[in-house]
């Protein structure tokens, strides 16, 4: 084909204006196509899982009925040694909870206390911003979910996340200590996870899905009944909401702006 | 030429070294290992999808499940013959199929594939 560079550049440029034109064209027809094909996803919408604790409820019986229940569900292995340490939900003393608000002063009662620690599943996740392959998001219904199947181990999440409620596996679970893992794996419904990747609190996303509430609630409720209240925050009929206005409850560093959905009834 | 003996001597060793494994292995293809099913499987008679399917398409098939539950919380899978299953790696396909060393891995071995999945997912007791 003969073309001499007048052609070509008469084709080339109006190439690209029929480009730029198609693409804002698309734009301006179709607003918010992108938006409704997300829409597809038939997640619980418009919901907001968040958990309230009755720290006056929330003695060492049931905190650590909590923690077992979790963490035998989750197939969550004891290592034993506390820098490889991996938890889902754990227990930590006021001022390390609290940073910032302990004073001199404090009640005798919150100075030996424990508190009950977990994932805030933060409205405002910043360890979703910084996950370079999307393997831990926000969902639509609140819970900050974790895709093993996409984790690469780089752990940015983990620095990024001001709780700490991120764990990293340094070593394999099947090779944490027999002695203090006698029945590990102790859910064989559940899988577990692998050297290499990053784990965390998933509010049980696999038992809501049967209508089940997390394992460690159901734990609580044996012992105590309503020492964790777990429901939707969007509702304002729903039983978290109802224990909210009631009571004064207190967040971890709501200062930073995360948005924790886990509050602390005091 | 120099030392012409040794260089084709040396030859005819080198290409029959280099062939030995063609001769050796001639008229004895792999055979591919026999199916074993467990008693729950030949009860149920059917996989979850048909058997041809499920023979070129399982490992998309698993790709898809666990992007579905994992990341869309789409739990339940409709079968082309109406029946539906949990999209389970371990609480559905290993359920029927829980001789996975005589089943999954068998067949794996002979076609040299290594799936990672049960570095997490957790392989049956066999003790049948
Ligand atoms: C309800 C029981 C049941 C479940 C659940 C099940 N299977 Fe099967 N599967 C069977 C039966 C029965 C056959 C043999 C079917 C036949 O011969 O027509 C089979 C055959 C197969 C085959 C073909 C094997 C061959 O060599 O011909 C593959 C591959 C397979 N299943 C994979 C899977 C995977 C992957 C899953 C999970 C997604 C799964 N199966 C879930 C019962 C089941
Ligand atoms: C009839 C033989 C056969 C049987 C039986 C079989 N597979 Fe496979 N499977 C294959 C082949 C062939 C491939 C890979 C082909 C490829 O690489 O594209 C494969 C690949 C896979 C993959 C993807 C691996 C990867 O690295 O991408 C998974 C996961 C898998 N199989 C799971 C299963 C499970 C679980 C079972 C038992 C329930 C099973 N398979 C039984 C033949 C089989
Ligand atoms: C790093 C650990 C890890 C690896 C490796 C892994 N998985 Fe998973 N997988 C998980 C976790 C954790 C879940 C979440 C279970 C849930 O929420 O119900 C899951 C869920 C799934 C599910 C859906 C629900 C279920 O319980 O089965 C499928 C299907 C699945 N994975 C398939 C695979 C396949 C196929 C492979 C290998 C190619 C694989 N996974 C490798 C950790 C892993």
């Amino acid at each position: 084909m003969a073309m001499d560079r007048r052609d070509f550049l008469k084709i080339a440029g109006l190439t690209a204006l029929l480009g730029i034109g198609g693409k804002t064209g698309f734009e301006l027809l179709a607003p918010g196509a992108a938006e409704a094909a997300l829409k597809d996803i038939p997640l619980t919408a418009g919901k907001k899982w968040g958990m309230a604790l009755d720290v006056l409820l929330l003695d060492e019986e049931v905190m650590d009925a909590c923690v077992e229940a979790c963490h035998n569900h989750n197939n969550v292995p004891h290592i034993g040694n506390p820098k490889e340490e991996i938890k889902w939900i754990w227990k930590e003393t006021y001022d390390h909870a609290f940073p910032g608000q302990e004073n001199e002063y404090l009640a005798e009662a919150f100075k030996k206390k424990n508190f009950l620690l977990l994932c805030n599943h933060c409205t405002n996740p910043p360890c979703c911003r910084v996950c370079p392959t999307k393997a831990t998001w926000k969902r639509e219904d609140g819970i900050v979910m974790m895709d093993m199947h996409r984790c690469i181990g780089c752990r940015f999440c983990m620095a990024a996340c001001p709780y700490g409620a991120r764990s990293f596996n340094w070593g394999d679970p099947r090779k944490a200590p027999k002695e203090l893992n006698p029945d590990f794996p102790t859910n064989r419904e559940f899988p577990m996870r692998s050297m290499g990747v990053v784990e965390k609190c998933t509010f049980c996303a696999e038992r809501l899905a049967k209508g089940l509430f997390p394992a460690c609630v159901e734990a609580a409720a044996k012992v105590k009944p309503n020492a964790l209240i777990f429901g939707d925050l969007d509702d304002p009929q729903s039983e978290v909401r109802g224990a909210l206005r009631k009571r004064y409850s207190i967040r971890r560093k709501p200062e930073l702006g995360t948005g924790p959905n886990i509050f602390y009834m005091i | 030429m120099y030392d012409g003996g040794k260089i084709i001597t040396g030859l005819v060793i080198g290409v029959g070294l280099l062939l030995f494994p063609v001769f050796y292995n001639a008229g004895k293809a792999a055979k591919a290992p026999e199916r074993v099913l467990t008693e729950k499987a030949k009860a149920a008679q059917k996989c979850v999808e048909p058997i041809s399917f499920m023979k070129t398409e399982h490992m998309k098939m698993l790709d898809e499940w666990r992007q579905q539950v994992v990341r869309d919380d789409v739990r339940y899978y409709k079968s082309t013959s109406g029946k539906e299953y949990y999209k389970g790696l371990q609480t559905t396909c290993l359920d029927c199929h829980s001789n996975k060393s005589k089943f999954c891995d068998q067949c794996h071995d002979y076609v040299g594939v290594d799936p990672y999945c049960w570095d997490c997912h957790i392989e049956p007791k066999e003790n049948q």
